[in-house]
């Protein structure tokens, strides 16, 4: 369980993150979506651990967020971003590993090994292990990182649960990957592990969050179920006029933009 | 990316390394047989030193000279690799980035000064008086193009690469202004060692050397791992467990140590550190460990080559040894340039 308390992040006097209380509890996948400059990104950056806020609380299952050393945060807690740029060629195995580092201290063991083998298994990139990550197509890439990511969290830590952060982690792929790469973080929403991403489509996290949360200037405009979306919501968040209307055939609300 | 494991690597590049050696303490303005060689050692080890000219130069300059070639090409390959991990950039060298000409400012200032500094402190310090100046020189030179070219946050390869003009500039400036200064012997030992020279070889600063090189490595194999996790970025190495600011510290101040106290003692020998790690890209993988316990053996053979040939093509003289690094690094250095060009236009990586 990830519970955050009046959370507060600041650049110079402007409050990107204006006093936040929310919490996310396991299993299920929680959606933040806001406009651009809405402080999502920052906001998951404070709850991660990789931004200091001015003030406020975040606890992971009851342990304050800085009392984790960051080797110990590491084995529990990963986040994938937008695709990280590389400069130099590395293989797809080299990479997936990285997800093991915070686990062992100067070479892999065979667990280690093992974890890395099952996740890309997952992911069916276990054919890829040599190829270099600088010749992969886009999906593929997104592919090899959450492989990376999932390694980190593989193992459920001693004491607390796991945690997954996805920040925008689909901005870069053509609908055909979006899908398949939500579909897929979907499937792996279990028990044990907190599943927060931040997305930009508001049809796709509507289509796959269990739950969303609506943020704008730094607050939390709304948040719960799918059945919370409403066009004025959509409007109040947004600026942007907008219908909902249901999908003939599934029969779930689809959002359309006048 | 080939199949062939590690260790086959590492120790054929161990063999190769060490069959340059020997050749390497064959060669020179007087040749050695390998029977005498042999010999020398033999007498070396058992403690019972013959008298002739010919195991006085073995032992007392053309041994210390090959092991100071080697440990410096050692030396500053793995700073070549440390750097362009911090960098992340694969055109980053030391000599690029301000820590060679630095290193050298600093012991220039010694050269000429160095009569005139007194008090305990100087004399207390002894022979690591000329490696500490180049170290303080090198660390604040390196400190100053790194600020520099991540003023706008992210390191910039064009900002740094002008940073770097800018401050080799100042620096190579400060060591013209010494050797104005100086008396003409002074001036002459700084010109030769601005070109790399191996000439000044003996066991104390070899000693000296040594134990820069196998520190330096060692604490650079313990941040091989952070280093391969910042290729992905600084935000993702921090995720994944890494300080990345200490790191940032930790290898600018090992890549100084490493480059400063072979420079203190051979002068400016410039793209090893460039071209040794890219081959061992191009040879095997990314990977840091590689890239670190690859360039320590694969940049002492190169280094003891082109010695080698710095004695043998105008013996009995002998040729600077930066002269050759340079002539055969600054065309790897262009090609590196072009091609990083041509994938930015392609929209792709480097840079």
């Amino acid at each position: 369980m990830l519970s955050i308390e009046k959370l507060v992040c600041r650049i110079g006097d402007r409050r990107i993150v204006d006093d936040i209380s929310i919490s996310f509890s396991p299993g299920r996948l929680h959606v933040i979506v806001g406009p651009n400059g809405s402080g999502k990104s920052t906001f998951l950056k404070a709850f991660s651990g990789e931004w200091t806020p001015a003030a406020g609380r975040v606890d992971y299952d009851g342990v304050g967020l800085d009392q984790f050393d960051r080797i110990d945060l590491a084995r529990r807690r990963a986040v994938m971003t937008q695709l990280p740029e590389l400069h130099f060629p590395l293989s797809v195995d080299e990479i997936v590993m990285m997800g093991r580092y915070p686990h062992f201290s100067f070479r892999p063991s065979a667990r280690d090994r093992a974890i890395c083998q099952e996740v890309k298994g997952l992911l069916s990139i276990e054919g890829m292990g040599d190829r270099d990550y600088l010749t992969l197509s886009g999906g593929e890439r997104q592919r090899v990182q959450f492989a990376r990511a999932l390694a980190q969290v593989w193992e459920t830590p001693p004491k607390g649960g796991r945690y997954l952060f996805l920040d925008e982690p689909v901005s870069s792929l053509d609908i055909h990957y979006q899908h398949q790469f939500l579909r897929l973080a979907r499937s792996l929403v279990r028990e044990s592990i907190v599943v927060v991403a931040v997305l930009h489509d508001l049809n796709l996290a509507l289509q796959y969050a269990d739950r969303m949360v609506f943020m704008k200037q730094g607050r939390v405009v709304a948040e719960g179920p799918r059945d919370i979306v409403t066009a004025e919501l959509v409007h109040k968040v947004f600026d942007v006029e907008a219908r909902l209307i249901d999908d003939p055939v599934g029969g779930r609300p689809v959002i359309v933009f006048a | 990316m080939k199949k062939i494991p590690f260790h086959t690597y590492y120790l054929v590049l161990s063999l190769v390394l060490l069959l340059s050696l020997i050749v390497s303490t064959r060669v020179g303005a007087v040749s050695i047989g390998y029977d005498r060689i042999l010999l020398f050692l033999r007498h070396a080890l058992t403690g019972q030193p013959g008298s002739t000219i010919e195991e006085q130069l073995f032992l007392q300059i053309r041994l210390p000279r090959v092991l100071l070639c080697a440990l410096t090409g050692a030396s500053l390959s793995v700073s070549g690799a440390l750097m362009q991990a911090l960098f992340r950039n694969p055109i980053v060298e030391p000599g690029l980035v301000g820590t060679s000409s630095g290193a050298a400012l600093g012991a220039a200032f010694v050269f000429v000064m160095g009569k005139s500094l007194s008090g305990a402190w100087v004399d207390m310090l002894g022979p690591f008086l000329l490696p500490l100046a180049a170290f303080v020189g090198g660390g604040l030179a390196t400190l100053l193009v790194y600020r520099l070219s991540s003023v706008f946050g992210k390191v910039n390869v064009n900002t740094l690469l002008l940073a770097g003009i800018a401050v080799n500039a100042l620096a190579a400036g400060g060591t013209g202004f010494f050797s104005y200064i100086a008396r003409d012997p002074q001036a002459r030992s700084i010109v030769f060692w601005n070109l790399g020279t191996l000439s000044g070889a003996d066991w104390t600063n070899t000693g000296i050397v040594a134990f820069s090189t196998l520190v330096g490595i060692g604490l650079s194999l313990r941040y091989s791992r952070a280093l391969n996790a910042l290729l992905l970025g600084e935000t993702e190495a921090a995720y994944l467990g890494v300080h990345t600011r200490r790191l940032k510290t930790r290898i600018l101040l090992l890549n100084t140590f490493l480059v400063a106290v072979a420079t203190s003692v051979v002068g400016v020998i410039a793209f090893v550190g460039l071209i040794v790690p890219h081959i061992l890209r191009l040879m095997k993988s990314s990977d840091n460990r590689w890239l670190i316990i690859g360039s320590a053996l694969l940049g002492a053979i190169l280094l003891n080559v082109a010695d080698m040939l710095a004695r043998v093509i105008v013996a009995p003289s002998e040729f600077p040894i930066g002269v050759i690094t340079a002539f055969a690094g600054a065309p790897v250095f262009l090609f590196l340039l072009i091609r990083a060009g041509r994938q930015q236009q392609k929209g792709g990586f480097y840079a």
